[in-house]
Formats: structure tokens, C-alpha cells, sequence
């Protein structure tokens, strides 16, 4: 059984590890850099508790293997926030109550973040179309939406009160 | 000065600090010194007896460590583990599984990866017996039986009302309906799936157990009377429920994972995590629903309802571990008369073994209440339609009046409050109503199926009153403690469990409107058995009902004790103060007063001589009754004649919880509740084949909605408060998962009723409605 | 959910990768991951070794080239959503990408992967068959170039040898007064088809059909092509009569397995509604050309 020396830059930290080809990039997060803010929910990558952005695009990371992130750039829910300063992305979700038990959190706010970089002013349907890979159980989607939609005016650098 | 954020306040949550950080501590998150992992092997048949189960493969795989069976937990006799209501369950099969997916051997390993190795290198004979599946042929006599240690597959009947008085109405009635209804199966599916990390240290004889437990304490006496002969008893051990990714009532029940777990610390004296995946959350924990319904009423021509009269099959899987209160077996199926004034009613439900996984009442429901609104409310258009009545007026007629409450049903249950016709009303208004029975008419002339579906459900939540509550003898009461430090802050802690309701910020709330402390300055905790007071968790919507009265009433008597220490302080009467929030004055002197900050300090170093230090309380509140929180929906759809797909173009919830501690998680309990009604009504659905293989075990085949699918809530509002809560609060959490469900059926079966439909099972798949629809000749293919 | 162990080599190099292949006994191509993974983590596949073509260059492209539209095989399908070229010159294309898993997957999952998987559910094979389209693949040999309608076989067969990489799609670029659709029944985001339709129409200055393609999918082992129903209406106008007589055809030559999403008659009735819906849809896009 093979083991391979791999290279990630996450949140902008160089981290390096010697991994199981067969180790889940959700996994080296958690497990590896115990890192455990990105979540997993389920096993045929519907739920998208688990997405992070790699290379600039949002993906699941429960179905790309540790060894194919190999010398990229990740972000993960640990990196929205500057200087411990919150994002707009995280301050929509606290002011909207987009989040009840927080466990999809992670995973909507990374989307949401690939989101707001690609379209900055998404209409609520393109906002519900985005999000359509990232399950929640808890909130039915309506204040997520609200939240994402403040962070987009924030970042627009119109505040709505 | 800290704003107070007290009652009707809708502060921004406490809780969400952490979790927008990523640094939420669920069960998964838990890392510990030498930690062991547990995964599960699991039967792929519904029935079988164990020839062997050979281990050699696993052992041989480095890492591994043990392989658990049956027969090694019966050496501690934790093979079995009683059930919530008092039925046996299986930790590990002796020689037979019951159902596909059951646990059959634990497999503990140095880590994640190995002990999934373990499991797939585990090999195991078995000889498949014959299945019971349909429940209505399990009762019959000569049936196939689930269980070797019982009789028959029939495990108890219930009836309540009277049924003399009923059969007479019934017989005596101008018109009566009746319709079979099922309700199927359906799982909870939150996203967090269930597990522990089990902590022994043998050194102390403690037992730490982490565990996604929706109630810590019901867990911690449960594992001390189930491990007593163990030598583990109840002070040893300590249940700490962290941060959990929704409940919803499936993690309610004790899984055998967590017990395997617990057998497997002690046993090799390392910490031990299980976790599950979704593939075993969904395969075998426990269900909502499954319950066939024969649901029939009687009444006049004119509308006026006299009598129902619901007879049900249960289907509970091979073992009784539904979570009811132990009177109740059915759980509060009993509100079934709804919000109609009924003069007589008669109920029977009985509950039946097959071969699935046990379980009946995790799916955010109160105990059976989604089943019974279902059925009344269903019933109620089934009526309205055949004497040709719009349903809303139907309602109206038959509504409890506002003047009636409290209103004592035909089954017993004393109503606190409640407006229906009020609540309708709104709805209506909302919606538009008229206008829409004008289109939908116009629409029908085109050939276009459109329909328009009121539910108006009465809730029953908050169990519940110590003389009919109790959980495996365990009283339903519920606590809050609550500490005010000198610097005049506070802490609180409660017998609840939040898994997303926000506990840490709303109970806050009702403290700070209590005695004036700014919210802000009380730290809530819940879910560490060593620190909390006891309680029985939260499920069944009963937080605010129960703990939340307890915080008040705690708080109260720190007001009381307050107040003493004001009087010495201002060198008056108790008699002649005042308090207005945050403060006692003299009357008459308003600006002759003592703030509860100032109150707080004195308490520790200026206390009246005599009395005792310090500035506390708990209350162990034993509600008089329970609440009901009701509501009305409207749901329009549209339906396509070409594939069966249902949209819903709108649907409208007014919702009546009483007093509304914050408006802003109210609303988005209301959101996730009225979610989990039409994903139900919509798509979701465990089913089984003949030979008891399940269908639904992931989320490509058990479906959850997106946000594409989800439809935007309209909320509105009515507030009538609960006489008997300290508050007047009535408790929210499930309300619209239990109204919901009917009013989008209702508007499919109106859509279609023109064609003869009179009833819809759901999930309402567009297989199903296309299929209903072509029945009857009404399809399109364009 | 846990993948067995795997050896595992990212060639930089397609010749590499085609030598991988052929190199190792059980090795299959790790291309998006997100069909080959899930498989994986429920051990229902279990490769000995995984190449990973994620690096080599040169396999993520979308060009227009000599009347074709080239479409690199490691091209991402988000990539193909987000392209303005497809949407406007290929709409049952960008219709189809649309529909497809769900946005984040999409992220990884390739445009190869979607073909060469052979999986009847997947989108892509009906809207090839429908655009005639022709797929390029790499073996020890070299190149060699396959026409759509050869390429599916049977359930998870393609034409595709164990040892060839599929490189390359090319869609015939549509003719003027050309349009297309793709209608799928979904029960939410991110299921496969209970049924659907690719349509790619060409008519003539007289509006009548001079070309059509129709593609089912998830109503067979392998996506259908719908000949008898493409050639039904070759030549014939645009009438509603004719288009639906067409989703009739369709519906006949629809080999549906009755399932927990539907019964054949359902199944089938499915695909002649979506014929006739997407026949619509593309003749008025033909139109607006």
C-alpha cells in the first residue's frame, strides 16, 4: 500500500502530510490537520457538508482523494475570517439567522463564498441554484438565502439594515 | 447599559460564534489520547439465523484489534437493552437478525480506515428465514413470527374514547366518509448521523460517555441500569451531549452502537469513538410514521361534524423502542379530533412486529401528533368534498369556538387556547383565497389542474403533567438552574438538549425579561449531566413549554429572594416595593431603588443578617398541562398532466405558538418544520420489498430537497397565549411539520377531486400522481 | 464509507497514462471522481490502481474547429455551464449540462466521465447520440476516432478498450435555422432521470424538418437513439400532429425497466411528452436562429 508525500496550501498555510492514496480530502482535513470545521453528512456526495474550495471552485471534498490536492490551494470555513475578522459571508449567516444547528454551515458559506466571487449580485433563484448541492435540514433554505443576499450587498458595500 | 433582548426580542444568536467559525464540537470533531474506532457489521438479510461468523480475515488485518459478537457481550449480559417502552432490543444478536442492516458484530480498530477494512474482511453464514413485512398479514392467525420470545406478532392494543357512543353517532349519522390512509415510513436525516466517543476510566470507575443524545440524563440513568451489574452505577457515569447536527428525534433512541461502544471502553480501557455513516443512519435507526390509518367520521348534511372514529394498524419494526410516554403507546395520537368540536370519538390503534427496524416516532412529530392532523385534517376536505362544501367554510363551521376554551375534546385533552377561525382567517386573507377558487375554476375550464389545500391543525406539545407522563417511569418534568454571580450576571443550565433551536440564546431571553439582566450576560448551558439538573430532553416541541416555564419560575424565585435583600438594602417593606423590570423601587418613589446588579453584589456581601448567601434557584417545573400551539395553512399547486409533477405555487402558514420568545427563531423553526412536511408530503419514503429489502439507505435514493425544490414560505402570525404557561409561550418546533403535510395533499386531492380522487397517499412522487391521474383517463401526453 | 486500498500514479502525459493503463492488471482511469469515488467508498469498485489523468495537459478545451465544437474530455462540466459559446450555439448542450448532478459536483465531474461511464443514467449520451456527435480516444495504437452511435454497448460497456483514455468530443456545429433542448424528469437536484430527451433539430427554409436528432435517456440499458421517430419526421413540417406522432415513435423505441421511479407505461409515457415538449422547444429555437 502505497503512501505519498503531498503539498497543500490551505487557508494559506503550506501543510504537508504523508497520506493513504485512498485518504479523503475531507479527511486529511479532519483527521490529518485536525481541522474540523468542514463536515461530513453522507456517502454518495449529495449533502455537500463537505465542501471546501479548491483551486477557486467550490467541490465536495469527500469525493476527491487527499493525493489529487497534491500542490493546491484550498479554503476551508476556517479561513473565511481575516485576522479574526468575520467575512461578509459570515456575518449575513449570523445577522439572517441562516444557521439553526450548524452542522451544513461549513459547507453552504464555502459555496457561498465560490458563489459571490463569480456573481456578485445573484438573483434568489440563482442563490437557490447555487446551493442545490448543499443540504440543510434545519433552516428549509429561506434565511440562508437572506444570507447569502447580505453578504452580497455588504460586499457591494451596501449594508441593508 | 446592555440591551435586556427579553421576550419578543429577536436577538441574533449566541450559539452561531462558533459555528460560523467551523468550530462547532460535534461528536465527530472529538479527538482523544489513544482513541479506538468502532464500525459495524451489518446483516444484509431481514431475517436469518447466524451459523458463523468468521473473524480470522479481520483479525489478521493490522489494526484491528477486536472483533465484538453477541455471545462476547452476553458474557456482561449487555447483549440486550430495554427499550423506551419497556420491550427488549438487541445490542448484538445472539443467533438471529431481525431486520436487513441490523448490527451483527462490532469491529474496533486503531483507526477509521482500519476498522471499515475489518468490517469488509468479516465473513459471516447465514441461513435466511422467512420475512414479514405487510403488517396486516403478520396479525393474521397462523402468521410468520418476528419474534421467537413472544406470542404473536401483535405487541399491544390501545383504544380510547368511548365507542358506544361513537358506533351509535356513526350509525345514526346523515353522512359519513371514510378513507384508508398510510402513512409510510420516513427518517429524520440529519446531517449529522449518530454517535459517541465512550470514555472509560478504569483507574476512577468513571464512564464518560459524548453522544449525540437529544436527552443526556433519560441516557445516563438508562446506561446505569442497564450496566448496574457492571458496577458501573449512575454518579460514575457522565453523559455530555456536545454540539449536535440536528436531532429532529432520532437521536432520541439508544443505538446499539453506543452501547457496543461503551462495552468495547470498558473493556480494553482505551476511549472509543463510533460514528455512523449515512448508510447505516438511514437503514437502521429509527423511523417516523408507518402507521395505517382507517379514518372515518359521521355527521349531518348541513357540515356539522358529530363523531370520528380512526382505527390503526402500527407498524413498529421487530421490537417496541418508539419513544411514548409509557401510558401512552400511540403517543398523543389522541388529538386526532383536531380542531373541530367532536361530541364523541372512539379510537383504536394496535401495534404490530415485522421484520424492520423498531422505532415510530423520530421525525420532528410530538409523539404521533403528525399522524393524527394528517388524518383529521384530511378527513375534514374528504367530508367537505362530498357534501360539496368549500373546505374553509367547512372548517369555520366546525372550528372550536374561541369562546369554548379551555375546551376538554371527546378524547380528554383540556385545550388551553387557541382562535381557529382567527388563524383561518389570516390565512385566507394572506392567500388571496376567494380570488384563487375564482382562477382555479377558470383554470379547470382549460383543462389547466390546479388546487388549493387548508390544513388547521391543533399541536398538543410540552408532555407533560407528572399524573399521565412519564418515559419509562421517568417523570416528563423539566429543569432550570440558575446562578446570579455578584457582578450581577448569570448563569443558567437546563435538563434540555438543543440540536439547532438555540437554546443558548432564547432561554436567555426569558431570564432577562424576568429579573432585567441583560441577555447577554447569562450563559446557558444544557447537556453535561454532572452540571446540569435533570430533565428529559428535548423532543416533542417541550422545551419551552417545560424547561422554559422552569426558567421563569426559577427566575421568579430569585425575584423573590431579590426583593428581601432589596428591602434590607433600601430600608423599606417588602410590601412597599415595586418591581419593574431590572429593578425594585419604592413605590411612590421611583427614584428610590436597587438595580438586580446591585441586588446581585449585596447578596454576597451585604445580605440581610439571618438569611442565606448567594442568589440562586432551580425549579423542576411539572407543567399542569400541556400546550397547543395550532395554525392554518393554505397550499396551492399546479399540477402538470403530462409528467405528475406537483408545484406548489405558494403556501401560506399562519402559525399560533402563543407568546413568541424571539420572532427571528420562531420564524425559522417555522421554515425548517413546514420543510419537513413537504419533503414527506413530496419525496421521502423508506420503503421495503416482499423479502424485506429496504429501499433508502442513501441520499440518491431517500431524497431530501434542495433549495431549488423547497418552496418560499409565506409566514404570518396570531398570538394567543397559553393561560397556564408562565409566559404564555406554547413551544413551536414541530407545529408546521406536523400541519404541513395535509394541506399540500389536500390541494393535490383538490386539484384532482373533479375527476372522482378522493384521497392521495403521500409521498406524492410524480410517478404516483401521474399514475392517480391516468386511472381516471386524465393524463396528457401533449 | 472507506475506499479499499489502491496504488495510485498521476501521469503528466496522455502516453503515460495510455501505458498505465495497459501497464497494470485492474487499473481504471481517475478522471472527475465523483461516479468512480462513491463507487469506491461503498466498495462496489474496487481497481487495483488508479490513474489519474487530472494532469495531464492538454485534455481541457472548448473549441470551435473546422465545423465541429471540440470539447476536451477533462473539460469540467461547470466549465461547459458556464461557457457562452455553448449557450448560445449548442442549447440542448447547455440545457443538458444544466441538469446535471448538481453545481458543486459539476465543479469536478468531466465531460468525458459522463460519456465513457456507460452508465445509462448519465446526460450526456442521449445528447450525443441526439447531435451526432463523435468521441476521440487514445490507446497504445494512437487515436482513433468513434462515432456516437457505436460507442454505447450495453450496461456500464462502452466501446471504449480497457487500455484507451477517451481525449476528445466533437459535436457537429449546428447548421443555421438549427435548435435544441433537453428535458429531464428529476425528482430534485442531483437525481438521474426518471426519463428524458435530447432534441437537436435542423429545418429547411420551409421550416420543415430537414435533420433531427433525439437521444433518450435512463429508458434502456443504454441511451436510445430514437431512429424511426428522427426519421419519421425528416422532411415533414413542424406541425403539432407531426411532433407528436414522433414522441409516439419515441415512446415506442424506449426500452424503460420499471423501477421505484416509475413503470414502463409511466416511463414511457414520459418520453413522448418530452419528445413532443423538447421538439417544441427546439423548433422554436431553430426558428429564433
Amino acid at each position: 500500500m502505497s503512501t505519498h508525500h503531498i503539498q497543500v496550501t490551505i487557508n494559506g498555510k503550506v501543510h504537508e502530510a504523508d497520506v493513504e492514496s485512498r485518504l479523503l480530502l475531507v479527511h486529511l482535513f479532519r483527521e490529518n490537520l485536525n481541522m474540523t470545521g468542514t463536515h461530513i453528512g453522507c456517502d454518495t456526495t449529495s449533502c455537500g457538508a463537505c465542501t471546501v474550495i479548491l483551486d477557486g471552485k467550490p467541490v465536495k471534498s469527500c469525493t476527491v482523494f487527499a493525493v489529487q490536492a497534491d500542490g493546491s490551494e484550498i479554503r476551508t470555513v476556517e479561513g473565511l475570517a481575516q485576522d479574526g475578522k468575520l467575512s461578509a459571508i459570515q456575518e449575513g449567516f449570523h445577522e439572517k439567522h441562516g444557521l439553526q444547528c450548524g452542522f451544513c454551515t461549513p459547507g453552504m458559506m464555502m459555496t457561498t463564498s465560490a458563489l459571490l466571487e463569480q456573481n456578485p449580485h445573484p438573483t434568489e433563484d440563482e442563490i437557490r441554484h447555487a446551493i442545490s448541492g448543499n443540504l440543510c435540514r434545519c433552516t428549509g433554505y429561506m434565511n440562508i438565502v437572506k444570507a447569502v443576499q447580505y453578504a452580497a450587498d455588504k460586499m457591494a458595500e451596501k449594508v441593508e439594515v | 447599559m446592555a440591551e435586556i433582548h427579553g421576550l419578543g426580542s429577536s436577538r441574533k444568536r449566541v450559539e452561531d460564534a462558533r459555528f460560523i467559525r467551523g468550530q462547532g464540537n460535534y461528536i465527530d470533531d472529538f479527538k482523544l489520547p489513544g482513541m479506538l474506532h468502532l464500525d459495524i457489521v451489518r446483516s444484509p438479510y431481514a431475517h436469518a439465523k447466524i451459523k458463523k461468523i468468521h473473524t480470522e480475515k479481520a483479525l489478521a488485518t493490522p489494526g484491528v484489534l477486536a472483533v465484538i459478537d453477541g455471545p462476547t457481550l452476553q458474557k456482561y449480559n449487555v447483549h440486550n437493552m430495554p427499550t423506551l417502552m419497556s420491550d427488549t432490543q438487541m445490542v448484538l444478536p445472539l443467533d438471529t437478525v431481525k431486520y436487513q442492516y441490523q448490527e451483527v458484530a462490532g469491529v474496533l480498530a486503531t483507526d477509521r480506515y482500519t476498522a471499515a477494512d475489518g468490517v469488509a474482511a468479516v465473513e459471516v453464514d447465514y441461513e435466511p428465514l422467512p420475512v414479514v413485512v405487510d403488517p396486516f398479514k403478520a396479525l393474521l392467525p397462523g402468521a410468520q413470527k418476528v419474534r421467537d420470545d413472544k406470542d404473536s406478532n401483535h405487541i399491544w392494543h390501545w383504544e380510547w374514547g368511548d365507542k358506544e357512543k361513537t358506533d351509535k353517532d356513526f350509525e345514526n349519522a346523515e353522512v359519513t366518509v371514510k378513507e384508508n390512509i398510510y402513512i409510510p415510513r420516513i427518517h429524520v436525516s440529519s446531517i449529522e448521523t449518530c454517535g459517541c466517543v465512550a470514555k472509560w476510566d478504569a483507574t476512577n470507575g468513571h464512564l464518560t460517555l459524548w453522544m449525540t443524545t437529544q436527552a443526556p440524563h433519560a441516557i445516563r440513568t438508562v446506561v446505569a441500569l442497564i450496566t448496574g451489574h457492571l458496577g458501573l452505577s449512575e454518579e460514575k457515569i457522565r453523559v455530555i451531549s456536545p454540539d449536535i447536527g440536528g436531532g429532529f428525534g432520532g437521536k432520541v433512541p439508544a443505538y446499539p452502537g453506543y452501547v457496543i461502544a461503551v462495552a468495547a471502553s470498558i473493556v480494553t480501557g482505551a476511549p472509543v469513538k463510533w460514528i455512523e455513516d449515512r448508510t447505516d443512519n438511514l437503514a437502521a435507526d429509527s423511523f417516523g410514521r408507518d402507521y395505517h390509518i382507517t379514518a372515518e367520521l359521521a355527521g349531518k348534511k348541513d357540515g356539522t361534524l358529530t363523531a370520528l372514529r380512526f382505527k390503526t394498524i402500527a407498524d413498529h419494526g421487530y421490537t417496541d423502542a418508539a419513544a411514548n410516554p409509557s401510558k401512552f403507546p400511540a403517543g398523543l395520537f389522541h388529538i386526532c379530533t383536531g380542531s373541530y368540536d367532536f361530541k364523541n370519538a372512539f379510537i383504536e390503534v394496535d401495534g404490530v412486529y415485522t421484520n424492520k427496524p423498531p422505532g415510530g416516532i423520530a421525525y420532528r412529530c410530538s409523539f404521533r401528533v403528525t399522524e393524527a392532523v394528517h388524518a383529521i385534517e384530511r378527513m375534514a376536505d374528504v367530508y367537505a368534498l362530498k357534501i360539496g362544501m368549500d373546505p374553509a367554510e367547512f372548517r369555520m363551521k366546525n372550528f372550536i369556538k374561541p369562546e369554548a376554551f379551555p375546551y376538554t375534546s371527546a378524547l380528554g385533552w383540556e385545550y388551553d387556547s387557541g382562535n381557529y377561525p382567527a388563524a383561518l382567517r389570516k390565512a385566507m386573507d394572506m392567500i388571496g383565497y376567494e380570488d384563487l377558487r375564482k382562477e382555479q375554476k377558470e383554470k379547470l375550464a382549460r383543462g389547466e389542474f390546479m388546487g388549493i389545500g387548508i390544513s388547521s391543525f391543533t399541536e398538543i406539545v410540552g408532555a407533560g403533567p407528572s399524573k399521565h407522563f412519564d418515559i419509562l417511569g421517568l417523570k416528563m418534568f423539566d429543569s432550570c438552574e440558575i446562578r446570579v454571580h455578584p457582578t450581577g450576571k448569570a448563569i443558567a443550565r437546563f435538563g434540555t438538549k438543543s440540536q439547532g433551536q438555540g437554546h443558548e440564546t432564547t432561554y436567555a431571553q426569558i431570564i432577562a425579561e424576568e429579573l432585567g439582566i441583560p441577555a447577554d450576560h447569562i450563559k446557558v448551558e444544557e447537556g453535561d449531566t454532572d452540571t446540569a439538573p435533570y430533565g428529559l430532553g428535548t423532543y416533542a416541541s417541550r422545551s419551552t413549554p417545560v424547561a422554559g416555564a422552569a426558567a421563569a419560575i426559577a427566575s421568579r424565585k430569585i425575584r423573590e429572594k431579590a426583593k428581601k435583600i432589596a428591602a434590607h438594602l433600601l430600608e423599606a417593606n417588602e410590601d412597599d416595593l415595586e418591581w419593574e423590570r431590572g429593578r425594585f423601587f419604592v413605590k411612590g418613589s421611583p427614584d428610590q431603588g436597587k438595580t438586580i446588579q446591585e441586588i446581585a453584589f449585596a447578596a454576597y456581601t451585604n445580605h440581610p443578617q439571618g438569611m442565606e448567601g448567594g442568589l440562586e434557584a432551580v425549579n423542576y417545573y411539572d407543567p399542569p398541562n400541556l400546550t397547543y400551539p395550532f395554525g392554518s395553512y393554505i397550499c396551492v399547486v399546479d399540477i402538470d398532466r403530462g409528467t405528475g409533477q406537483v408545484k406548489i405555487r405558494r403556501f401560506v402558514a399562519v402559525d399560533d405558538c402563543g407568546v413568541r420568545i424571539n420572532p427571528m427563531i420562531v420564524e425559522g423553526q417555522i421554515h425548517g418544520g413546514l420543510t419537513m412536511g413537504f419533503a414527506p408530503a413530496m419525496m421521502e419514503e423508506i420503503s421495503y420489498d416482499v423479502d424485506g429489502n429496504v429501499h433508502g439507505t442513501n441520499f440518491m435514493d431517500y431524497l431530501l430537497p434542495t433549495a431549488v425544490e423547497t418552496p418560499k414560505w409565506e409566514l404570518g402570525e396570531t398570538v394567543t397565549p397559553s393561560p397556564h404557561h408562565p409566559i404564555g409561550a406554547k413551544g413551536v418546533g414541530e407545529s408546521a411539520t406536523v400541519g404541513a403535510p395535509a394541506a399540500i395533499v389536500n390541494a393535490v386531492v383538490d386539484a384532482l377531486s373533479h375527476l372522482g380522487v378522493t384521497t392521495i397517499d403521500i409521498p406524492m412522487t410524480p410517478r404516483k400522481v401521474w399514475e392517480l391521474m391516468h386511472k381516471h383517463g386524465a393524463t396528457l401526453e401533449e | 464509507m472507506i475506499p479499499p486500498t489502491f496504488e495510485y500514479v498521476a501521469p503528466k502525459t496522455l502516453s503515460e497514462a495510455v501505458a498505465a493503463l495497459g501497464g497494470y492488471e485492474n487499473a481504471k482511469v481517475l478522471a472527475g471522481g465523483q461516479s468512480l469515488i462513491p463507487l469506491m467508498r461503498f466498495r462496489l469498485a474496487s481497481p487495483a490502481v488508479l490513474v489519474d489523468i487530472n494532469r495531464v495537459e492538454g485534455l481541457s478545451y472548448i473549441n470551435e474547429d473546422k465545423g465541429w465544437l471540440k470539447i476536451g474530455s477533462m473539460t469540467r462540466q461547470s466549465t461547459v455551464d458556464h461557457s457562452a459559446l455553448v449557450r448560445e450555439k449548442y442549447p440542448l448542450l447547455a440545457d443538458t449540462v444544466s441538469v446535471l448532478s448538481d453545481p458543486i459536483v459539476r465543479n469536478r465531474g468531466t465531460v468525458g466521465g459522463n460519456i465513457a461511464n456507460g452508465d445509462p443514467g448519465n446526460d450526456y449520451p442521449a445528447t450525443m447520440l441526439a447531435y451526432g456527435a463523435e468521441v476521440v480516444a487514445m490507446g497504445p495504437k494512437g487515436e482513433r476516432v468513434i462515432p456516437i452511435t457505436s460507442f454505447f454497448i450495453g450496461l456500464y460497456e462502452s466501446a471504449l478498450a480497457s487500455n484507451e483514455i477517451l481525449t476528445e468530443v466533437r459535436i457537429p456545429t449546428p447548421k443555421p435555422h438549427s435548435g435544441g433542448a433537453y428535458l429531464k424528469l428529476e425528482r430534485k437536484v442531483g437525481d438521474f432521470a426518471t426519463a428524458a430527451v435530447a432534441a437537436q433539430v435542423e429545418l429547411d427554409a420551409k421550416g420543415k424538418f430537414k435533420s433531427v436528432g433525439l437521444g433518450l435517456t435512463n429508458v434502456g440499458l443504454t441511451a436510445i437513439k430514437a431512429t424511426a421517430a428522427e426519421d419519421f419526421l425528416k422532411g415533414k413540417d413542424s406541425s403539432d400532429d407531426n411532433i407528436r406522432q414522433a414522441g409516439q415513435l419515441a415512446a415506442d423505441a424506449s426500452e424503460p425497466i420499471a423501477d421505484v421511479r416509475g413503470s414502463e407505461e409511466y416511463k414511457r409515457s414520459l418520453v413522448k411528452t418530452y419528445t413532443v415538449r423538447a421538439l417544441r422547444i427546439a423548433v422554436e429555437r431553430a426558428k429564433g436562429s
